[in-house]
């Protein structure tokens, strides 16, 4: 009954590799224990077999039954509303600029609404943005101009030009950050005085370290997060924190990022992820 | 949330008073410790490995005694070599014989280098130089503009002379090698005593892009070329900083977003990969969140102590 024939390199390789992904230490230690109790039971002695074993594991973990659609049911009287939230340089903004795209070529009528009123030249990347992709955008020309206004102003606009979705780009802010919390909030709130929000995303940086659970609990906290978009997959980084965030929020990955350019943008798929982190 | 690794330290070493050299036994449930806290904090695994075998080696052979306590010895030594590998004594701004002194900026996408560039114009002017900017990132939708804005704030002139990807250009005009080029022979003209390259966001593995990166600095010669990296990163700090320091040999690191909450061990993993100190911290959007990096307390943060 030697469970030995898998040797401690095999389990440090492992635990490695997982730990490498950003996974981080709680679920890493879960896995492989729960992975050792498994081989010990089948009594698998092909390390091979082991890591089909992770695989499988780490699928179930990532959960491919979760829902991810990412685009709201359609109001039959209203625009339904995207807000897309995170911390600074995320990408954000890009992500809109992406998605109307794809709503573009859905034939969707889209609009943008630029609530970065704070970051130098936020309001004119989100424009140029829409520019690229064919859609308008809702700005103030007061730099500093109170961005729960904005948001309400290009709800509002949206309503009265009866286009199909409107988005909300807003500011990068760190969770930590009370008052820009609160600022987010509002935004929210102001908002729902005219139409409900169908969708809040939240930017998540594959760069991001054990401090993306924290980003998700705090801005799911303040605004609700129902998605979570996962860019920048496209450099090194496995963006392996999605997994404790989803199992302690139950907030899935919706779509992931991969480059600078319009079309770098795709849903997520649960086994490319888990094959991505694996590959080390 | 947990005690503090301190706390908990002290909670592994709690029947061992009196007992004499501190065996391999004995500590073995603190270098876990340790390792489990400097992971959580996000320093690389190969980074951890080493580290707390060095830390294990000293912490061998402490001799306990009825007045010291062996958790906060090891505390000790875990916060010796973590100021040690973070730099020690920190690094001023190395200006150049024959102004303008040229500093590049570099790092990966949103790591806070636009940002920096107003803060450090800010800081540099203020101190009595005469900066100039440099907008050589013709990429991002409006970084030229958002570069212009920054040398508005801080009161300094941008060389900026294509407006780069903007709502009238979508696709991207002009070559960055040049203008980086050009606006250090501006600066020299124009008698600015420094010039401040800001440069497109990259990845690691853009061979193309990290290939125009050192170009750039070949063009310029600069006397600090200056890593930009986001303290919230995860475990992908050793393989960015590694390419980074392959592709533009950088001369110190800059840590941005230190106002969050992140633990930051990214600070250890690159400083420890590259050898390069880490110079300044970043601490928030407005152009006076900067401050001279200090190894004290960022071996602190890391250690949540
Ligand atoms: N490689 C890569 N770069 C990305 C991706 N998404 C965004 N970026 C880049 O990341 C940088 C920041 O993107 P933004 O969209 O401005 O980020 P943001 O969250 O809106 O930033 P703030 O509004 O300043 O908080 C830009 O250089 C983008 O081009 C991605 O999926 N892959
Ligand atoms: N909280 C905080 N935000 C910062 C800091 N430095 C930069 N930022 C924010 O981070 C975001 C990205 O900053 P940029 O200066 O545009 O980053 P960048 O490296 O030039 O980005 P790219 O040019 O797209 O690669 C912006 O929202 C900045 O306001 C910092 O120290 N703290
Ligand atoms: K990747
Ligand atoms: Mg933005
Ligand atoms: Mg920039």
């Amino acid at each position: 009954l030697s469970q030995d024939s898998i040797d401690e390199d095999v389990w440090d390789e492992i635990e490695e590799t997982l730990l490498l992904a950003d996974l981080g230490t709680e679920p890493t230690l879960e896995l492989v224990d729960a992975l050792r109790e498994r081989v010990k039971v089948e009594g698998s002695r092909d390390p091979q077999r082991v890591k089909a074993m992770l695989r499988e594991e780490l699928l179930k973990l990532v959960d491919p039954s979760l829902d991810r659609s990412y685009l709201p049911e359609p109001h039959p009287d209203r625009p339904s509303i995207i807000m897309v939230v995170g911390v600074n340089g995320v990408g954000k903004t890009t992500t809109i600029g992406k998605m109307a795209r794809v709503l573009v070529a859905e034939d969707k009528d889209v609009l943008l609404g630029a609530a970065d009123t704070f970051r130098a030249a936020a309001a004119e990347q989100l424009a140029t943005w829409g520019d690229r992709v064919g859609v308008p955008t809702v700005r103030s020309d007061i730099d500093g101009a109170d961005p729960a206004s904005v948001a309400f102003e290009a709800v509002s606009a949206g309503i009265e030009q009866e286009v199909d979705i409107v988005m909300i780009d807003t500011a990068g802010r760190l969770q930590n950050k009370v008052g820009l919390m609160d600022e987010l909030g509002k935004i929210k709130r102001v908002v729902e005085k005219k139409a409900t929000v169908d969708e809040v995303l939240l930017v998540l940086d594959a760069t991001t370290g054990q401090n993306g659970l924290a980003q998700a609990k705090v801005f799911s906290e303040v605004v609700n997060v129902s998605g979570i978009v996962l860019t920048k997959l496209d450099g090194t980084a496995k963006g392996g924190i999605v997994v404790a965030i989803q199992r302690q929020l139950g907030v899935p990955v919706k779509l992931v990022g991969l480059g600078e350019g319009p079309d770098d943008l795709a849903p997520f798929d649960p086994e490319a992820f888990v094959d991505a982190l694996l590959e080390g | 949330m947990f005690n503090s690794l301190s706390d908990r330290l002290t909670a592994t070493f709690k029947n061992l008073r009196g007992k004499g050299r501190l065996s391999e036994a004995d500590i073995d449930g603190t270098v876990r410790e340790i390792r489990r806290a400097l992971l959580d904090a996000d320093v690389a695994v190969p980074v951890v490995r080493a580290f707390v075998a060095q830390v294990k080696e000293r912490a061998l052979g402490i001799e306990v005694s009825e007045s010291l306590n062996p958790g906060q010895q090891v505390v000790k030594i875990v916060n010796e070599e973590l100021v040690a590998i973070l730099g020690g004594e920190t690094r001023r701004l190395n200006l150049a014989k024959n102004p303008p002194t040229v500093i590049m900026l570099a790092g990966l996408q949103g790591a806070g280098k636009t940002t920096l560039a107003g803060k450090l114009a800010k800081h540099l002017k203020a101190e009595g130089h005469t900066p100039m900017l440099v907008a050589c990132d013709l990429q991002r939708p409006n970084a030229v503009k958002q570069l212009q804005i920054n040398g508005e704030r801080a009161g300094v002139p941008v060389y900026a002379p294509h407006p780069g990807v903007s709502s009238e250009f979508d696709t991207p005009t002009g070559d960055p090698v040049a203008v980086a080029r050009d606006g250090v022979a501006e600066a020299k003209a124009k008698l600015h005593d420094i010039v401040i390259v800001d440069t497109a966001g990259r990845l690691g593995v853009d061979t193309e892009m990290m290939a125009q990166a050192a170009n750039i600095r070949a063009a310029i010669d600069p006397d600090e070329v200056l890593f930009v990296i986001d303290a919230m990163i995860g475990q992908d700090a050793v393989n960015t900083a590694q390419a980074f320091h392959e592709g533009v040999d950088f001369t110190g690191v800059v840590l941005s977003k230190l106002d969050g909450d992140a633990r930051g061990g990214a600070a250890l993993s690159v400083a420890s990969v590259t050898g390069k100190p880490v110079m300044f911290a970043s601490t928030g959007e407005n152009l006076d969140d900067f401050e001279v990096f200090h190894p004290d307390r960022m071996a602190s943060r890391i250690l949540d102590m």
